[in-house]
């Protein structure tokens, strides 16, 4: 459980706030291996930890690649890291995104904002292994163009065939031709038979909120939606008690939950 | 016409478990539009005419901003309904739309249907839920997008 020094291989801004770390790990190891939708604690030395997903390719666990959103102190820090700097990771921990057992299903991928980092590994996996699912839908938000990560990656899986990619903003200037509306917008429009579909969804709560009632109103039961919910994690291995959620720890449990699991539980307020 | 559009009409969601002889009369008043990239759909102020039952492109739902130029408030795709002002006084837009893409769609009259409402008020009761139940799905995603999720607090 002890932090291991990654090597900052290549940094990317994906927006003005938010940026893409590639690291290698130690000299000699291999890297450890992960599941899509579980987390790293990331350290910025002297300064803190946070919980931040992992976003490269299960398939590359050499390559660990974190998408990070300068918010806080420890955020902004990692944020500042430049080629061979070092960042400190435990992990990995938590939960993750059941793309071994939805085998024949269609897949359908919500995700707003900062959202779409944690799917990314998910989307990996499945492109890796296209043959084995149905029709693959990915359904992103943000606030604005200029707010959109994953720019190159977005037009690679929008030029495939086999899926489908819809991109909508909440607010735009003159020049964007694109969709503008929130991300909900999207789902009556979306190719896949409701009643052999996984919903994958990550984004800020209430977009998830709304996001499986409209799943829902698809024709989407509860038991086939995924969320990746996001709390205050401090030792991402169930003994602290920041992340607990109803009879849940977000670090332990989660953060990839089906949402029956948490319906009864979600947009309380007093959880 | 009325062979051409009658089947896509009756497969569309909104129109989804309308009676025959209903369909009928909204097919009466239907034709197949064309715009292209840049067209406007209606402007801001115009009289309401008609609605738009969109298959095939995109439209955007636009204010003019003498600071700003034209700001988008939303889009609307294929297979989505563009316009309710033609159902509530004074008739007239409230905004510009104006096509993203070439646009093909189904026009609806509005005068033709507004009298077929008046003349059958269980026909104009099945419009008013029909176009209740968008307004409400357009009012949500509004205020979802007042939210502004995704910023940093």
């Amino acid at each position: 459980m002890l932090p291991q020094p990654y090597v900052v291989q290549r940094v990317r801004r994906e927006t003005p706030d938010t940026y893409t770390l590639e690291c290698v790990p130690p000299t000699g190891s291999d890297g450890i291996p992960f599941a899509p939708g579980q987390f790293n604690m990331v350290y910025a030395f002297g300064i803190g930890e946070v919980p931040i997903s992992i976003s490269g390719d299960p398939a590359e666990p050499e390559r660990l690649i974190h998408t990070v959103r300068a918010v806080g102190q420890v955020s902004k820090s990692i944020c500042k890291l430049k080629y061979g700097d070092e960042l400190w990771v435990r992990g990995p921990f938590g939960s993750h995104w059941p793309v071994e057992t939805i085998a024949g299903k269609d897949v359908v991928i919500v995700a707003g904002g900062i959202g779409l980092a944690p799917l990314r590994s998910a989307i990996y996996s499945l492109m890796h292994h296209r043959e084995q699912y149905g029709h693959i839908v990915l359904l992103y938000g943000a606030r604005t163009p200029h707010d959109l990560i994953y720019r190159g990656e977005l037009e690679q899986w929008r030029g495939r065939l086999d899926n489908s990619v819809e991109i909508t903003v909440d607010s735009a200037e003159p020049e964007w031709r694109g969709n503008v509306g929130v991300v909900t917008t999207l789902i009556a429009r979306a190719t896949f038979e409701p009643s052999r579909a996984i919903a994958l969804v990550c984004g800020p709560e209430i977009m998830i909120r709304f996001t499986v009632l409209e799943l829902q109103k698809q024709g989407m039961a509860v038991e086939d939606i995924y969320v990746s919910l996001e709390r205050n994690m401090k030792c991402a291995i169930g003994f602290c008690g920041h992340c607990q959620f109803g009879p849940a720890f977000i670090c332990k449990d989660g953060p990839v939950l089906r949402y029956d699991r948490i319906l009864p539980f979600i947009g309380r307020r007093e959880v | 016409m009325m062979s051409t559009l009658e089947p896509i009409l009756a497969k569309h969601p909104f129109f989804k478990g309308l009676e025959e002889h209903y369909l009928r009369l909204i097919v009466g008043c239907a034709s197949n539009v064309r715009f292209d990239i840049g067209q406007f759909l209606f402007r801001e102020g115009e009289e309401a005419n008609n609605f738009y039952v969109i298959r095939r492109g995109r439209v955007a739902l636009e204010v003019f901003s003498s600071e700003r130029g034209p700001i988008t408030i939303q889009t609307v795709g294929e297979g989505e309904i563009l316009g309710w002002s033609w159902l509530y006084q004074p008739y007239r837009w409230h905004f510009d739309a104006r096509a993203l893409e070439l646009t093909q769609a189904i026009s609806l009259d509005a005068t033709c249907l507004r009298n077929k409402c008046e003349e059958d008020h269980d026909f104009g009761y099945e419009f008013m839920k029909r176009f209740s139940d968008i307004i409400i799905q357009r009012l949500q995603a509004t205020r979802l997008q007042l939210l502004d999720l995704y910023s940093t607090r």
